[in-house]
């Protein structure tokens, strides 16, 4: 098989991979986004329910579908229950290290997971802000490095399969 | 360190049923062979085999019996052409790494030529070789079964290629080459050519005659015929010419310098005995019980294809399955949480984040290869063994489904 790594996965991990919370899709979801593809190997659909309450928006609730190994099935669960009643704008501050520490320190091999978790909020939290037509002001214009890293790759993949395609070794 | 895993151990608990099934990767060593090894740590034998005294004789006839065993199952007329190694990864270094050190002068203009769908433990000396040297390293392609097409590997093979390197039978997806039509082509389009290959896993899975094949280098494990991790061998026609990639103190060995390790040797023979014993019986049995896990696999679980081929060319201990949907290495988990040990060849269980290369080879797209569970089973696996897995495996793929993001 390919070259192998130690992967000690936290406690945690294996926890809420067992028991993973907020599963599945949601129906009256305000925002259904993703990050991730099953040829990257990795794939997090994030559903959220956006309301706005005296002015404020909060995420009343979110669930989560992952495609993906046990720390990014773990990473998606525990980022739905982090953000559940929160305003928006503190969801939007909550980045791929903090989610990482939850989870009791991801191995670095798997900091892609937390980043691919986070990458699809921040991109449902755009997602949310464009559809009412409106720019908070801590919305940054520029993406975020999560976000980043996500469209690299995902980018990737595509350019391989473009190339593959090109030399006709894929269907 | 060990903090993480111990509180990870605990946190999984020990299942009430155990089976393993990552022979791949790693084997349970049977009582008996674990019995065979154990005088020589401290009864017998534990000397040096190359120092003159009783106890180092004692340890040098275990080798030279060794050697012997394993030369008669393989058809191998001079038993001191076989060298021990410490693995099979070090058998497939010394074989590739220490003809073109050898011939390294020869460097620029000469082609290597190995299979796309090779163990790393040759593909990367061979790159290493080229890095260092200049050699032309050349992965001949696969089909979608893993096979390489004699008729096509006659023009990768031209004057200039000085080794060739294919296995006979593939670590993960059992693809049994037609080693014999392989070797005949490369020796008719170039004799001086040399053939390697790696027969670890196809060593006491299906008959070698290494005289009769005219195999010039031939790589065997013993961790892969339920021997201890440890040792490994490198069958070196008379007349090929290694130079060792270690240096040191030269022991029996003239091409692997330090001290053999005698008591796996010992293990490695005992594993050797219990495998040739009911060769034929052996085989049928754990094709039967392979056969019943991948045809209820395919029965029960939707969306699942099978890696490699079919039938009498695909080994008898080898099952590989793609579970479209689920990421492998969270299969790997949940079954681990049920008691069953596989391994995959996903991209989140590698180190580099890519796939198997060998499932790449063979036309898997990236998510058809992550998707991958490898399975190797042998006479210790039991009927009720499979029965239990095919019981769990449905429940486990679908609760991942369920999960998953993939529709």
């Amino acid at each position: 098989m390919s070259t192998r790594i130690p992967l000690p996965y936290s406690p945690k991990v294996l926890e809420i991979f067992r028991n993973p919370k907020n599963l599945g899709p949601l129906e009256d979801a305000t925002i259904v986004e993703s990050a991730g593809s099953p040829a990257c190997g990795d794939m997090i659909r994030l559903y959220l329910k956006i309301v706005n309450i005296d002015g404020q928006d909060i995420v009343e609730r979110a669930t989560f579908e992952s495609y993906g190994c046990a720390a990014n099935i773990a990473a998606a669960s525990i980022l739905t229950e982090m953000i559940k009643g929160k305003r928006v704008e503190d969801a939007w501050r909550i980045s791929w290290k903090m989610l990482s520490d939850e989870l009791g320190g991801l191995p670095p091999i798997k900091y892609h997971c937390s980043i691919l978790a986070v990458g699809a909020l921040k991109r449902g939290v755009r997602a949310y802000y464009k559809k009412i037509g409106k720019h908070p002001e801590w919305l940054p214009k520029d993406l975020t490095i999560e976000e980043k890293q996500v469209f690299e790759e995902e980018e990737m993949m595509e350019r391989y399969y473009k190339s593959m395609k090109a030399l006709g070794e894929v269907r | 360190m060990s903090r993480k895993v111990k509180e990870l151990l605990e946190s999984h608990g020990t299942p009430q049923k155990e089976i393993y099934f990552d022979l791949e990767n790693s084997g349970f060593i049977p009582d008996e062979v674990v019995e065979a090894m154990m005088p020589y740590f401290n009864k017998k034998g534990f000397g040096h085999p190359s120092i003159t005294h009783r106890i180092g004789w004692e340890s040098l006839e275990i080798v030279y019996e060794t050697k012997e065993l394993i030369a008669k199952t393989l058809g191998i007329r001079n038993p001191e052409n076989i060298v021990f190694t410490h693995s099979g990864t070090e058998a497939n270094n010394l074989a590739i790494l220490g003809f073109l050190l050898k011939n390294r002068d020869k460097g620029k203009g000469k082609k290597v030529v190995v299979s796309a769908i090779e163990h790393l433990s040759v593909i990367f000396p061979a790159r290493f070789a080229s890095e260092l040297f200049g050699f032309k390293v050349v992965l001949v392609p696969v089909d979608r079964e893993g096979f390489v097409d004699p008729e096509m590997l006659k023009y990768y093979i031209d004057k200039d290629t000085i080794l060739v390197s294919i296995q006979t039978v593939n670590h993960e997806i059992g693809t049994i080459q037609k080693i014999k039509d392989l070797i005949d082509i490369v020796k008719s389009a170039n004799p001086n050519a040399v053939f390697h290959t790696d027969a670890a896993d196809a060593y006491s899975w299906i008959p070698i005659d290494v005289e009769k094949l005219n195999i010039d280098m031939l790589t065997i494990s013993g961790h892969k015929v339920h021997g201890p991790r440890g040792v490994g061998a490198l069958y070196v026609k008379e007349g090929v010419e290694l130079e060792s990639p270690l240096k040191g103190q030269l022991s029996v060995e003239k091409l692997w310098p330090g001290v053999e390790n005698v008591p796996l040797i010992a293990g490695f023979k005992k594993a050797v005995e219990i495998m040739f014993s009911n060769f034929n019986y052996r085989v049928n049995y754990v094709k039967n019980l392979r056969d019943k896990l991948m045809k209820g696999i395919l029965d029960r679980v939707p969306e699942v294809l099978v890696n490699g081929p079919v039938g009498g060319m695909r080994v008898d201990n080898n099952a590989n399955m793609s579970f479209l949907r689920v990421e492998g290495e969270a299969l790997t988990v949940e079954l681990s949480l049920h008691g069953i040990y596989v391994s995959s060849g996903s991209a989140c269980s590698s180190r580099v984040l890519e796939p198997s290369h060998v499932l790449l080879a063979i036309g898997r797209k990236h998510e058809e290869a992550h998707g991958s569970i490898l399975f190797k089973l042998s006479h210790y696996h039991r009927e009720e063994d499979i029965d239990y897995t095919l019981d769990v495996i449905p429940k486990a793929v679908e609760r991942l489904r369920k999960i998953s993001a993939w529709r």
